[in-house]
């Protein structure tokens, strides 16, 4: 009846059952707030059933938090392992958990932190940006967000019931196999992330439609603002790549439920196809995360400098450069893997060809603030120390793309340092300096500079002491992922190092918490206007708060930065089109009912409970066919309306 | 939002640079004294030899690129604050490009890129692990085989096996045939050079040759289960003399390994001391292999085995 679940998967060591409690208690006491204050029927109609992208970015936003609080508790548990521990057999951490945590740190990370913040700031930002009032599928967005959130239960579940991977985070076979791991923590690995994945799909093609169909009427692609052709970029790769993963996973997963051979390595199975497929997704999901940041970058520069991005076609075709070639040079993380030297020398000489067009846009970011008038707010300073640690790790980049380097590093420290770099200085710095630079547009206050500004410096000082030293280990022969080393290989003062450093950064993380609260408790002495920055591009148009249906009047776009023209004295103003009424989508529970099942199939096939799982996929089809039945799914706002929210928004902020 | 200019070095941003200085200096003053413990820098063998060569030349090349970007970055953000009087009448809010200097940022990379992809073209086939190395002596085959958790060595042309530790005779090449009956482990020993996957059915090659006597620590870096922060082993290079009588030695060993031996042996352990056979089977090594090559298997892994076929 259940399958393979019985009470044995309930945790037994107290590290695990401290996490369970707590993340337990932390739900419990949301409840009982949300009971409290009578804010179940708010919660219901104005977020969770919610099609306002501004909406549902938000709670992206808040998912993705969460996420990164656990993935930086779970690197939190590996240095203090790798530091104090490793050298003695005794720590609490114990070789399973450990190899359990670090596989769950990555997953974390990269599936429900950065892919969660980045949809979180697709959602707020690029309907704005274009001049639009919503994405192409408001409704197929809301079943984006709740497959991704189911992944992310799924994923959080196997702390409670079951286990987790042990197998790293692109799991290769055999290890992953059902020889070598016939547990349920590869399967939650394969199913959290099968059904996160699927989510990213359908957002990626939502607002690649979005853009290409949407735009503000005169927005040439040539009048684009750099950040939407960086994201085009983004969502391509989406769009090419997360059905390699699905058809990956997939594959593994028949391997292990069903007994194919795939991946194995008996019986005509072939692991070495499971390495090249996953990187061939893998390798373009790097870029999924970073181009996005990059355009983040190229809308803070210009605005902070007070002057115009420096070289924006040159920007344009750097993107669509990266864009392409990120699905040449997936070999190079497996340049050991013995394949020739002309194929090695190939795959290492394309990963440096896109050094040449990820140069071009540090120069360019770099020249747009020659001859400008620069200030130093925290989006600015996360952009300089961007540019420290990006080209740092762009420097270790090229090291590791030459295969005769790449064999004395790969798999070492070194190459962990690498990916950090790139991932924490280019994908989270992006993140924070987007999240900052736009937090007043949604909420109307700014968050407080000098609690942000330390936040930055712990940030910056933390990631050079944690992963600076990883970099002389890796050079010294410390793989990745042990969880132990001889006390006599001296390795134990830069381990030391690099956990004070993980130290530093959580002081940071304290400090970016506590300026949200602080912000917030203080939002009417640091409220702002709906343009706090001198914004360029049409986001900062609109009012703030920012209405349901975003903008009024669709008035045509002339110039590449709008805004800032039309704030300029002598502007020719376009004749703004008469108010019409406008459709928004009426909310759905859709979404939540969809995510749901999902998220029980996932649980059912991985317990190996058939018949849960065939119900509810029965249920899912049932319920997706009812749902495109409904007619009802518009609401009007009337011109009388239209006119009384702009008198009441625009009345806010002036 | 117009503020009074405020002075450029606050408080805060002299204590972070402070630190920030401190920190490097400090890691790199670490680094200097512990030189010698820096494997990967302090080459033993011919191969880590290029390597490092490779290394050191890539990373200045690089530097070239690097260096101007610090040095710009922090030029300008001093040179265009918003404070700054000397500057402000050279405000050009217009400027958005020049062909001659984005010419110049297309250009400089490619030019580097260019040069590192020619070096890199002939580095790779260099360093193929596939190539013989020159040598006047003839090699030594160790065949290596990742187990859960530690590593087997076969000598078949003497008739011995160790595990977790190999021996070879200094400034002689070695040629290493590595396996895995585990799943995919990587092979490493990072005074001498190059680590290649191990894998089951497959037959890696590896040519490595230590410049002269010392004891070096080799390691998996790749994951395969619980006891792979276990997987160390010792790789000593000897004296022909010292190597020819430890070979003899090892003949004489009353711990024989064939299949069944073998078996036991391949049963996953932790912290697995170093030991000594006599090698029974001098086959066993293509046996190991054959359980990941049953006949029906050999259309789709064909392609796959290695550079020679089945030995």
């Amino acid at each position: 009846m259940w399958g393979r679940l019985s009470l044995d998967a309930l945790p037994h060591d107290m590290i695990t059952i401290g996490g369970v409690v707590g993340g337990g208690l932390a739900l419990l006491a949301a409840v009982a707030a949300l009971t409290y204050f009578k804010k179940w029927r708010w919660l219901w109609t104005n977020w969770l059933t919610s099609l306002d992208p501004k909406k549902i970015g938000v709670m992206y936003l808040v998912v993705a938090t969460i996420m990164l609080l656990r993935g930086l508790a779970d690197a939190s548990m590996l240095r203090a392992q790798q530091a104090i521990f490793a050298t003695s057999d005794a720590g609490p951490i114990s070789s399973d958990m450990f190899q359990q945590v670090f596989s769950a740190h990555g997953t974390i990370m990269i599936f429900f932190v950065a892919m969660g913040a980045l949809f979180g700031l697709l959602n707020l930002i690029v309907p704005l940006q274009i001049g639009s009032r919503d994405v192409a599928f408001p409704m197929l967005n809301s079943i984006s967000f709740w497959l991704f959130v189911a992944g992310m239960v799924l994923m959080n579940v196997s702390l409670a019931v079951g286990e987790f991977s042990t197998a790293g985070w692109l799991a290769y076979p055999p290890l992953s196999g059902l020889e070598y791991s016939p547990g349920t923590g590869v399967d939650y690995w394969i199913w959290s992330l099968q059904i996160a994945g699927i989510g990213s799909l359908l957002s990626g093609i939502n607002f690649l439609i979005t853009i290409f169909t949407l735009r503000r009427p005169g927005m040439t692609l040539k009048k684009m603002p750099i950040f939407i052709w960086a994201v085009i970029g983004c969502l391509l790769l989406v769009a090419f790549a997360f059905p390699i993963l699905t058809a990956t996973l997939s594959l593994l997963s028949l391997d292990r439920t069903i007994g194919t051979h795939f991946f194995t390595s008996t019986m005509g199975g072939n692991p070495m196809m499971y390495v090249n497929l996953i990187w061939a997704w893998g390798h373009p999901e790097v870029y999924i995360l970073v181009l996005p940041a990059f355009g983040i970058f190229s809308e803070i520069v210009p605005v902070f400098s007070k002057k115009r991005l420096f070289g924006y076609t040159s920007m344009v075709v750097a993107l669509m450069a990266i864009t392409i070639l990120s699905f040449t040079v997936w070999l190079h993380h497996f340049f050991t893997m013995g394949a020739g030297a002309n194929v090695n020398a190939f795959f290492g000489i394309m990963t440096m060809v896109i050094a040449i067009p990820t140069g071009v846009k540090v120069f360019n970011w770099i020249f747009t603030m020659f001859r400008g008038r620069v200030t130093f707010a925290t989006p600015m300073l996360w952009f300089m120390g961007f540019v420290v640690t990006f080209t740092i790790g762009g420097l270790t980049g090229v090291l590791l793309a030459v295969p005769g380097i790449d064999f004395q590093v790969h798999n070492s420290l070194f190459l962990v340092a690498h990916f950090h770099n790139m991932i924490i200085g280019g994908v989270l710095f992006g993140f924070f300096a987007g999240v900052t630079y736009w937090w007043p547009k949604f909420t109307g206050f700014r968050l407080h500079e000098g609690l942000g500004k330390i936040a930055f410096w712990c940030w910056l000082i933390g990631f050079m002491l944690a992963f600076l030293p990883l970099y002389a280990l890796g050079l010294m022969g410390a793989a990745r992922r042990i969880d132990g080393y001889d006390a006599s290989l001296g390795w134990q003062e830069l381990f030391v190092v690099a956990g004070i450093g993980m130290l530093v950064i959580l002081v940071g993380v304290l400090f970016q918490v506590l300026q949200v609260a602080y912000s917030v408790w203080k939002r009417r002495e640091l409220r702002v206007g709906s343009d706090p920055w001198g914004g360029r591009t049409l986001e900062w148009s609109t009012s703030t708060p920012i209405a349901e249906y975003n903008f009024a009047q669709l008035t045509p776009v002339t110039h590449r930065d709008e805004f800032w023209e039309q704030k300029r004295p002598g502007h020719n103003k376009q004749a703004a089109p008469a108010l019409t009424s406008i459709q928004v989508p009426k909310n759905t529970s859709l979404g939540i009912v969809i995510g749901m099942l999902a998220g029980v199939i996932g649980f059912a096939i991985i317990w190996h409970i058939w018949w849960l799982a065939f119900v509810c996929l029965v249920a899912t089809i049932v319920t997706v066919i009812v749902a495109t039945l409904r007619e009802d799914t518009e609401r009007i706002i009337t011109v009388d309306e239209i006119v009384e929210t702009e008198k009441r928004l625009r009345g806010a902020t002036s | 939002m117009k503020k009074p200019t405020k002075p450029f070095l606050t408080p805060l941003r002299i204590t972070s640079l402070v630190f920030f200085v401190l920190v490097v200096v400090a890691l790199g003053t670490f680094l200097l004294l512990n030189g010698k413990n820096i494997a990967v820098l302090n080459p033993q063998g011919i191969i880590a030899d290029k390597e490092k060569g490779l290394f050191i030349f890539t990373l200045s090349l690089g530097m070239l690129v690097v260096i101007p970007v610090f040095v710009m970055l922090f030029a300008f953000a001093w040179k265009y604050r918003e404070g700054n009087t000397k500057t402000k009448r050279r405000y050009t809010p217009e400027a958005d490009g020049s062909r001659l200097i984005e010419g110049l940022w297309w250009g400089i990379p490619i030019t580097i890129i260019t040069i590192l992809g020619v070096v890199t073209w002939i580095s790779t086939h260099d360093l193929d692990p596939y190539r013989a190395l020159d040598s006047d002596k003839k090699p030594i085959t160790v065949q290596v085989v990742a187990l859960q958790w530690k590593w087997l060595f076969l000598y078949p042309d003497y008739g011995i096996a160790t595990v977790n530790e190999v021996r070879f005779p200094e400034d002689t090449p070695v040629n290493f045939e590595i396996t895995a009956d585990a799943p995919m482990s990587a092979f490493w020993i990072p005074n001498l050079g190059t680590q290649t996957y191990a894998m089951n059915g497959m037959n890696s090659q590896l040519k490595l040759e230590a410049h002269t006597t010392g004891e070096y620590r080799g390691s998996n870096t790749n994951i395969n289960g619980e006891g792979y922060a276990d997987m160390e082993f010792k790789a000593i290079a000897t004296t022909k003399q010292e190597f020819g009588l430890w070979t003899k030695a090892i003949q004489q060993s009353d711990e024989h390994l064939a299949w069944t031996a073998y078996e036991e042996l391949a049963q996953p352990s932790r912290h697995q001391p170093v030991s000594y056979y006599m090698l029974h089977d001098r086959s066993l090594y293509d046996k190991i292999r054959g359980k990941y090559m049953d006949s029906n298997t050999s259309t789709s892994q064909g392609a796959n085995i290695d550079h020679e076929g089945m030995n």
